[in-house]
C-alpha cells in the first residue's frame, strides 16, 4: 500500500536491544515494554502529563505512532486495530480532558470484549488529590468500564504492570485495561529488566471446560429434533471459526450469528440463517422460538437478541458456552452451562457428534423460511435506496472487504445486506452502540490489515461525531473508503418516532450538515457524491480505483425504515415485516 | 421464583488502593444491595478480608459471586450463609441517662453481656457485641431512655470449626 504502514514484526536484534538491562526513564520503560509485547502501532494525542513519554518517542521509529485529532479518534482506532488483528490495541492520552475523552471508547471496547491497553498520563504523584491542573481520577472514572486498571506510583512497578495489563487484556474474556502513569513516574529512572512471567493470584480464567458438560451437550444433540446454533462474538475472539464450521457442518445444525458474530460463519452456506434479534431475519427469530435445543456459542443473550426474556426460546433446552462464567444464567437460565474457551470446547465436542438425522424435517422447514422470508425492500429508480447501496458494495467487493460502521440504520442495513465470509471483517459497536465509531475504527483496521480493502459505512449523523479524523486518512494516505449513507436525518431515531411515538419527529433533522464532499476536500481527501444508481456505481468504481482515501456521499431516501423490526417488549417472533 | 434472603459473603482481596471502591462500585452499578460492609487485614500479609451482608434471591447471589470473581483483585469469595458460621457486630450506643436512671440501664447492659465504656454527666456510652438481632434488641430496650447516637461496625463473620476457608 504505502510506506506509512508499519513493518509487521520486529527483528531478534531489535528485541535483544530492547531487553538489555539498562537504567532508563519510566517513559523509555513504557516504550520498550510495548515493543516487547509485540506492539507495532499506537494511536495517541500528547499533552502536559505525557510530555516525557512523547519526548522519549522523539525520533523513535521502532513502532508507529498515529496522531489523531481527538482522543476519541485514537481510542476507537485502537479498538478497530484490535478487532481487525486480534492483537491488543494501544492508545495514549494525557491526563484530565485527554483521559476523559477516552471514556466512550473504553466503554465501547468493554461492552464488546475488545482487548486494549489504554495509557494515560496523570499529574505528578505529589499533586494527585489536589485538584491540580488537568487532574482527573481516571482510574476511578473508568472502574466500571475496564477489565482492570492500574495507577502506577513507583517506576519500579512499570515493567510488571505493563506485562500484566497485556496479559489480562488479551486472555479470558478480553477487555480494556487502563494504566495511569503520573508525570514524575514517567520521568523517574530505574534499572529496566523485562518481565516475562505472569503471576496474578486473582486471575485464572478457565479455558478448558468440564468434560461431563461437554458429554451432556453431545447427548442433547443426538436427541434433538430441532437443534439450532446461536454463535456470537466469542467465536471470533477465540479464533474458533474453523471449529464452528466443522461443528455445524458435521451435525447439520442450522446456525445464526449475532451482530458481533457476523463473519464467524460463511454467509453463503445453506445452514446459515442470518442475524437474529431486533432487526434479524424471520428465519433466525422463528428458529430460536421453535427449536428444542439452542446452543449458544460465545454470545451473551443481549436484550437486542432475546427481545422479551419471558417467552424467549420457550421450547428449547438451553446450552450456553462462554469463557465468562458470569454470563451464564445472567439473562437466560442454562440447562447445560459450559464454561470454557469456545475454541477448546468445540475441539472437544466435534469428535463426539455426528449428523443429526432426526432434524431433517427441521432443516427443511428452515430452508422454506429462508426462501420465503429473505431480507427485502422496495427498490426505486428515482431515489437511491440505502439497502441497494450496501448490496452494491457487497457485490462489487464479493463480501471480501473489512467493513466498519457507525451506529444506526446504516449499521443494521450493512449487517443485513453485506455478506461476510471471514472473521475479523465486520467491525461495529454492538454493545454500547457508539456513534462516531465508524471512521476512526476503519483507520485502526486499515493499520492492522494494510493489504485489505477497508470500507467505513456511516450515517450522516455519526460521521459528524468524529469527522476530524479525515485528517489522519489524508496525511498518512490511509486508503479507507468512507461511505456516508446520507438521509439528512437521524434515521433510527426517526424510525422509532414514526412507529412508536406516532410521527412526533422530535429533533432529528440534520439540516445544516456540511457538504460532505467539500468537507473531505478541505482535508485533502477525495470526495464524491451520488444521488442515482448510475452515479453511485460510477463513484464507487472511481473510489475503488483510487489508491488513497475517498469519501462517498450517497444521498438516499429519507424515509426508509429498517425491517424486520421487533419492538421492545415483544418476543422476537412478533416482527414488523415492513411496508409491503 | 426464589425468595430474597439475607446473605453474608466473605471476600478475600488484594490490599490495594481502590479495592474497596472496586467491590462497592460493583454492587452499586449492578443493583446489588449492601446492608453492611466491613474490611480489615486478613491472616495473610497483603490480603484484606471484606464481609458484605446483602439481600437478594439465589440468582442474585450467584451473579454477585461470579461478578466479584471477575475483579482481578478478588482472590476468593465465600458465601458464609451456606455453612455454620459466627457473625458478630459491635455497636456503641450513647444513651441519655440522669444519675437516677443509671442502675436501670446497667441492668439491661449486664443482661446483654454488654459493657459501659464511658459515663458523662447526662449520658452513658454502651458497647455491645453480638449478632445483628441482639444489637437490634438492645437498641429497642434502650430507646425509652433516649438514644443520642449509635455507631455500628457492620457484620464480620467466619465459618465455625477447623475449616479455614
Amino acid at each position: 500500500m504505502n510506506e506509512q504502514i508499519p513493518k509487521q514484526t520486529s527483528t531478534e536484534q531489535l528485541r535483544e536491544k530492547w531487553m538489555k538491562p539498562e537504567v532508563i526513564t519510566g517513559s523509555e520503560v513504557l516504550l520498550r515494554s510495548l515493543l516487547l509485547e509485540g506492539v507495532d502501532c499506537v494511536f495517541g494525542y500528547p499533552g502536559g502529563a505525557v510530555l516525557y513519554i512523547y519526548d522519549a518517542m522523539y525520533g523513535f521509529d521502532d513502532f508507529k505512532h498515529l496522531l489523531t485529532r481527538h482522543e476519541q479518534g485514537a481510542i476507537h482506532a485502537a479498538d478497530g486495530y484490535a478487532r481487525a488483528s486480534g492483537k491488543v490495541g494501544v492508545c495514549i492520552a494525557t491526563s484530565g480532558p485527554g483521559a476523559t475523552n477516552l471514556v466512550t471508547g473504553i466503554a465501547t471496547a468493554y461492552m464488546d470484549s475488545v482487548p486494549m491497553v489504554v495509557i494515560t498520563g496523570n499529574v505528578a504523584t505529589t499533586l494527585i488529590g489536589t485538584d491540580a491542573f488537568q487532574e482527573a481520577d481516571i482510574t476511578g472514572i473508568t472502574m466500571p468500564i475496564t477489565k482492570h486498571s492500574y495507577l502506577v506510583r513507583d517506576v519500579e512497578d512499570l515493567p510488571r504492570v505493563i506485562h500484566e495489563a497485556f496479559h489480562i487484556a488479551n486472555t479470558g474474556r478480553k477487555g480494556p485495561v487502563l494504566i495511569d502513569i503520573p508525570k514524575d513516574v514517567s520521568a523517574a529512572k530505574t534499572l529496566f529488566k523485562p518481565v516475562e512471567e505472569f503471576n496474578v493470584r486473582g486471575y485464572n480464567p478457565r479455558t478448558v471446560p468440564n468434560k461431563l458438560q461437554v458429554d451432556k451437550l453431545a447427548q442433547a444433540i443426538s436427541e434433538a429434533e430441532r437443534p439450532y446454533i446461536l454463535a456470537g462474538g466469542g467465536v471470533i475472539y477465540s479464533g474458533a471459526h474453523e471449529e464452528l464450521f466443522e461443528f455445524a457442518t458435521r451435525t447439520g445444525i442450522p446456525i445464526t450469528t449475532t451482530l458481533l458474530g457476523l463473519g464467524g460463519f460463511p454467509s453463503g452456506h445453506e445452514l446459515w440463517t442470518g442475524m437474529p434479534g431486533m432487526h434479524g431475519t424471520y428465519t433466525s427469530n422463528h428458529a430460536i422460538q421453535q427449536c428444542d435445543l439452542l446452543i449458544n456459542i460465545g454470545a451473551r443473550f443481549d436484550d437486542r437478541v432475546t427481545g422479551k426474556l419471558n417467552g424467549f426460546a420457550p421450547h428449547a433446552k438451553i446450552v450456553h458456552i462462554d469463557i465468562d462464567p458470569a454470563e451464564i444464567g445472567k439473562n437466560v437460565a442454562a440447562d447445560i452451562p459450559i464454561v470454557g474457551d469456545v475454541k477448546t470446547v468445540l475441539e472437544m465436542i466435534n469428535p463426539l457428534v455426528s449428523h443429526t438425522d432426526k432434524a431433517d424435517a427441521w432443516r427443511k422447514q428452515i430452508q422454506e423460511w429462508k426462501l420465503e422470508y429473505p431480507f427485502r425492500y422496495t427498490d426505486a429508480e428515482d431515489v437511491l435506496k440505502p439497502q441497494w447501496v450496501i448490496e452494491m458494495l457487497n457485490e462489487t467487493t464479493k463480501g471480501e472487504a473489512i467493513v466498519t460502521t457507525d451506529v444506526g440504520q446504516h449499521q443494521m442495513w450493512a449487517a443485513q445486506y453485506y455478506k461476510f465470509n471471514h472473521p475479523r471483517s465486520w467491525i461495529t459497536s454492538g454493545g454500547l452502540g457508539t456513534m462516531g465509531y465508524g471512521l476512526p475504527s476503519a483507520i485502526g483496521a486499515q493499520m492492522a490489515q494494510p493489504e485489505r480493502l477497508v470500507i467505513s459505512i456511516n450515517g450522516d449523523g455519526g460521521i459528524q461525531m468524529c469527522s476530524q479524523e479525515l485528517a489522519i486518512c489524508a496525511i498518512n494516505n490511509i486508503p479507507v473508503k468512507i461511505v456516508i449513507i446520507n438521509n439528512q436525518v437521524l434515521g433510527m431515531v426517526r424510525q422509532w418516532q414514526e412507529l412508536i411515538y406516532e410521527n412526533r419527529y422530535s429533533h432529528i433533522d440534520l439540516a445544516g450538515s456540511p457538504d460532505f464532499v467539500k468537507l473531505a476536500e478541505a482535508y485533502g481527501v477525495k470526495g464524491l457524491r451520488a444521488t442515482t444508481k448510475e452515479e453511485a456505481r460510477l463513484a464507487w468504481q472511481e473510489a475503488l480505483e483510487t489508491p488513497g482515501p475517498v469519501l462517498l456521499d450517497f444521498v438516499v431516501n429519507k424515509y426508509e425504515n429498517v425491517y424486520p423490526m421487533v419492538t421492545q417488549g415483544s418476543t422476537i417472533d412478533q416482527m414488523l415485516m415492513g411496508d409491503e | 421464583m426464589s425468595m430474597s434472603m439475607r446473605h453474608t459473603i466473605s471476600i478475600l482481596v488484594n490490599d490495594q488502593p481502590g479495592v474497596l471502591q472496586r467491590v462497592s462500585g460493583l454492587f452499586g452499578r449492578r443493583g446489588f444491595n449492601i446492608e453492611s460492609i466491613t474490611v480489615g487485614q486478613s491472616e495473610e500479609v497483603g490480603l484484606s478480608r471484606m464481609v458484605v451482608v446483602t439481600i437478594g434471591d439465589d440468582k442474585t447471589l450467584e451473579q454477585i459471586e461470579k461478578q466479584l470473581y471477575k475483579l482481578i483483585d478478588v482472590i476468593k469469595v465465600i458465601n458464609l450463609g451456606s455453612k455454620p458460621m459466627v457473625d458478630r457486630e459491635l455497636a456503641l450506643i450513647k444513651v441519655k441517662s440522669e444519675t437516677n436512671e443509671r442502675p436501670e440501664i446497667m441492668g439491661i447492659v449486664e443482661t446483654f453481656r454488654a459493657s459501659v465504656v464511658d459515663i458523662g454527666t447526662h449520658s452513658i456510652m454502651v458497647q455491645v457485641v453480638g449478632d445483628t438481632t441482639k444489637i437490634d434488641a438492645m437498641i429497642e430496650l434502650l430507646k425509652p431512655y433516649g438514644i443520642r447516637e449509635i455507631s455500628r461496625t457492620g457484620v464480620t463473620a467466619m465459618t465455625r470449626g477447623n475449616d479455614t476457608k
